[in-house]
């Protein structure tokens, strides 16, 4: 998707952002520059310095160093600026609990400066809009994730701000309301809007943004376009298991010979993983096997996960607590038992 | 008077909407706060803890146990031994429990704060285009409503049990309003502590450390010349001791002495001092 107009307007152009708390370097000289009406995704682990960055840039933490434009207003001397600019959707919903879902918006609404009647009216188109009249009147506590996540995306759009910040929007989402997620960032892009959104998953940045930058340990370390990232990893990885690991040597001959790439065996599974270029190039290596009677137990294909961009860009993996949560992503697997 | 420029109508529900989204370089914009938008965004803030309070009304039980329990048990324990009877101690005692009791209901305010402040509905407001002090100061106006169901309360319960305030109902009216006041520009200081405070409950813990020597250690309870010197020179210049004095000329006699002034001048000065110290405070949290 290439939505964005050719002008030259920058919508966020960060130069060596730090964030120190104690001795942690949260985030360690991190620059960004954001085209207008663009999705931006800011694509990382936990931990990385992602939410952080965006606290900067939506002024809700000073920088200890750096600095940042946003549609070239300084967001340290020209906070409050910014902050007329902007839409800030976090990690966790930013709505008042105690309150329901028409009361928090009227209150965001007034705050804005909307009249009381004008207010009452953006509230409602806002909830209709993203399918929330019914449970308008019910209290936060009774609401979804999901809906919470919405009525907090709502609340960030009061002001039609043409820059909006998301925090891992679809983050604990099941997948028909991250795809409701998606559409609904689509249609702000539409509307003219520039988003920037974090993520852990390279398929939902790879879905939605015209420019990734990945960040590790504070740092961005790749940046560019989905293709670009993905063309740096490799397309998909073909794995293959064997019914008798003395074919192995076999194996790997036939996959040099017909893909025209080394195969790995990984030593714990028996299990051979190659690059894989060209999909129509699989069939002919299964007829392949076949033929040299390779009896195969399972065969799939996967497309890069963040873990291997992480494995191939920072030569190490994605770590701790994440790569559990990485594992249980709906990966792109497509499994055809043998 | 919006300093965000906002189309409205321009958003058609059900999802198709044009590009309206004005962008970024063409729109008027201010980086300072007007004072009338502050006093708006406050009282919007105000609002919301107002429902807040509709939405969870047992957070009140203070403020209507509080006033009837204590007014109750003050008159009746100490009545006979201060004043000879508890007729006789009613117009002395009743100003100086309301004082108590209000104030003692600021500190309520600070802990709320903190709590409110953990959540993240806080780091929206930071994100929004409005007065920094807002938040802080339409919790703080909110509680206002809190402070007068206490002094309403007390002077019901007082009336009650046979206290005629000579004053008359304008000067009893003043006398609330002037309590309402202070405790306002007193819960400043609760608010502090509930911004620079770790936890809930060690805001609680602080406060109640300053308050009861400083609403014991007045004339609100015991005539002043019952105690011992040393301890009569801090009960007189101790600001409670002014306050429940001042409420006493107003409430029984309808005079507006110096301890009125006295009194209005020191929460204006608590508020000078203190409301810069939170928002400051409130910011580097930020």
């Amino acid at each position: 998707m290439n939505t964005h107009s050719p002008s030259t307007d920058w919508a966020i152009e960060a130069h060596g952002l730090v964030k120190v708390f104690g001795d942690n370097r949260a985030v360690d000289g991190v620059d960004l520059s954001v085209r207008a009406g663009t999705v931006y995704g800011v694509l990382g682990p936990n931990g990385a310095g992602k939410t952080t960055t965006i606290s900067m840039l939506a002024t809700l933490l000073r920088p200890d160093g750096g600095s940042a434009q946003i549609f070239g207003h300084d967001m340290v001397k020209q906070a409050q600026i910014v902050r007329q600019l902007i839409g800030v959707t976090a990690q966790f919903a930013s709505v008042d609990e105690k309150l329901s879902a028409t009361e928090n918006l009227i209150i965001f609404a007034r705050l804005l400066g909307l009249g009381r009647a004008e207010a009452r009216k953006k509230a409602s188109d806002l909830l209709e809009e993203f399918n929330l009249t019914e449970a308008a009147r019910r209290p936060l506590a009774k609401f979804s994730g999901g809906m919470r996540r919405r009525l907090d995306l709502a609340a960030s759009l009061i002001a039609q701000p043409p820059l909006i910040f998301l925090d891992e929007p679809t983050t604990g989402l099941d997948p028909r309301t991250r795809t409701q997620m998606w559409d609904t960032v689509r249609r702000l892009v539409a509307s003219g809007s520039t988003v920037l959104l974090t993520t852990q998953m390279l398929d939902e940045a790879d879905q939605l943004a015209d420019r990734i930058a990945v960040i590790d340990t504070g740092r961005v370390v790749a940046e560019g376009t989905a293709d670009e990232l993905k063309a740096s990893v490799g397309t998909s990885s073909l794995q293959l298991r064997l019914e008798d690991t003395a074919d192995t040597d076999d194996a790997l001959r036939a996959i040099h010979a017909v893909l025209g790439a080394q195969g790995t065996v990984s030593p714990e599974a028996a299990r051979i993983t190659a690059p894989m270029a060209d999909a129509d190039r699989v069939t002919d290596l299964l007829i392949t096997l076949r033929e040299a009677g390779i009896h195969l137990t399972e065969m799939s294909v996967q497309k890069p996960t963040l873990d291997e961009v992480f494995l191939t860009i920072t030569g190490h993996g994605v770590e701790d607590e994440n790569s559990s949560e990485a594992d249980a992503d709906p990966r792109e697997t497509e499994r055809i038992s043998a | 008077m919006s300093t965000v420029s906002i189309n409205p109508g321009t958003m058609t529900p059900g999802g198709n909407r044009p590009a309206t989204i004005t962008p970024g370089a063409q729109r008027q914009l201010k980086n300072h706060t007007s004072i009338g938008q502050t006093v708006r965004n406050s009282f919007t803030m105000a609002y919301r803890g107002l429902l807040k309070i509709k939405r969870t009304p047992e957070q009140l039980v203070d403020v209507t146990v509080q006033p009837i329990l204590f007014t109750l048990m003050f008159t009746y324990l100490f009545g006979g031994a201060i004043a000879g009877n508890v007729q006789n101690y009613l117009p002395m005692l009743i100003p100086g429990i309301l004082v108590q009791t209000v104030i003692t209901t600021s500190v309520v305010t600070g802990v709320q704060l903190r709590e409110d402040m953990d959540k993240g509905v806080f780091d929206r407001f930071k994100s929004l285009p409005i007065a920094r002090i807002s938040p802080l100061a339409g919790a703080l106006l909110a509680d206002t409503i809190r402070y007068a169901i206490a002094t309403t309360l007390t002077f019901v319960m007082g009336y009650i049990m046979g206290y005629r305030p000579g004053g008359g109902l304008w000067s009893v009216v003043l006398a609330a309003l002037l309590v309402i006041a202070c405790s306002w520009a007193i819960s400043w200081i609760f608010a502090f502590f509930g911004v620079i405070a770790r936890s809930a409950s060690s805001v609680q813990g602080i406060s109640m450390i300053i308050l009861f020597p400083l609403t014991f250690l007045s004339n609100a309870f015991v005539p002043v010349n019952s105690l011992p010197d040393w301890l009569q020179g801090f009960v007189n210049i101790n600001p409670i001791s002014h306050l429940v004095t001042a409420v006493r000329d107003l409430a029984n006699n309808g005079t507006v002495g110096m301890d009125v002034v006295i009194s209005l001048v020191g929460a204006a000065v608590i508020v000078a001092i203190f409301a810069p110290l939170t928002v400051r405070a409130y910011m580097r949290k930020a």
